[in-house]
């Protein structure tokens, strides 16, 4: 199976997932080693990805538990009083 | 995610439900980050988002009985904060922000395709150490139109599984993958123009970070 890149596009999210079926992960592979920039689109991507998952990209604010803890438990305490 | 076990977590909730209501805080303490991150990524505003994951653990708490456990107590929880964001996107919302997302269909033949880039290297992970760009993503999360900002959350950012997704939003699979894709595509556009002024000449061209 040739692919065109518009094509490989439209798999990215599934082949990043792992979710491409054999005949159509071989298809993208094959495309992505001979194709620049769609090697440089699945690259890309998956640096948007990585970022993503980084723990840093979202912090939680500083003392946040011990304010939710603290606020849970006065409504707790209006709830069973 | 470090979650109790679905045993666990079970018999934290039948206890609360018959009294001990104390525990409530244990069972809450694996997924006080997954709230607070889930309402932020979708409104970005710190304050916004901390007093509504404390408003989305309230909740929970009243609610609890109504957890009949089909689904993942997690997946529960997570709905509930994305109802608690949803809420709190409307009240700060103009109505022409609101139109925006209507033209937006899932099946129209939009533009999703990516940034396409001739002279990209590959780029070292330590440039993805920079803070800068770790608030560029926030920012290009937070202007994706509603329905594909909710995927990507959901998907990217708490690694829900598809189906988890799916159950939290009220939607199919299938509808999940279509906007994931989009959505991912719509934060390589935003983003490589600051991934790539990060790349160094040279590099890899094939390298890969996941195998």
């Amino acid at each position: 199976m040739n692919l065109d890149c518009k094509h490989v596009w439209e798999h990215i999210s599934g082949y990043l997932d792992q979710q491409l079926d054999a005949e159509m992960l071989a298809a993208v592979e094959k495309h992505v080693e001979n194709c620049e920039v769609c090697s440089a689109v699945l690259d890309s991507t998956r640096n948007v990805l990585v970022l993503t998952a980084d723990d840093r990209t979202y912090e939680l604010p500083v003392g946040y538990s011990e304010r939710l803890h603290e606020r849970l438990a006065a409504a707790m305490r209006g709830e069973s009083g | 995610m470090k979650a109790a076990s679905a045993t666990n977590e079970a018999e934290l909730i039948r206890r609360i439900l018959a009294g001990e209501t104390e525990l409530f805080h244990e069972l809450i303490r694996p997924y006080e980050r997954l709230v607070y991150v889930t309402i932020f990524a979708i409104l970005k505003n710190e304050t916004e988002a901390e007093d509504g994951a404390q408003e989305a653990m309230i909740s929970a708490f009243r609610h609890l009985k109504s957890f009949r456990g089909e689904a993942k107590f997690s997946t529960w929880l997570v709905t509930i904060a994305m109802n608690e964001a949803r809420k709190r996107l409307r009240k700060g919302k103009t109505a022409a922000e609101d139109s925006l997302d209507v033209t937006l269909e899932d099946h129209d033949g939009g533009d999703y395709t990516p940034a396409v880039l001739t002279d990209w290297r590959d780029i070292p992970l330590e440039a993805l150490e920079k803070k800068e760009l770790r608030g560029k993503l926030q920012e290009a999360v937070a202007n994706l139109p509603e329905k594909y900002r909710e995927v990507f959350v959901l998907r990217d950012i708490e690694e829900l599984n598809q189906e988890e997704t799916a159950a939290a939003l009220g939607i199919n699979v299938t509808l999940v993958k279509v906007r994931l894709h989009r959505a991912r595509m719509m934060l390589q556009k935003a983003l490589v123009p600051y991934l790539k002024t990060q790349a160094p000449a040279g590099g890899g061209f094939f390298r890969r970070w996941l195998a």
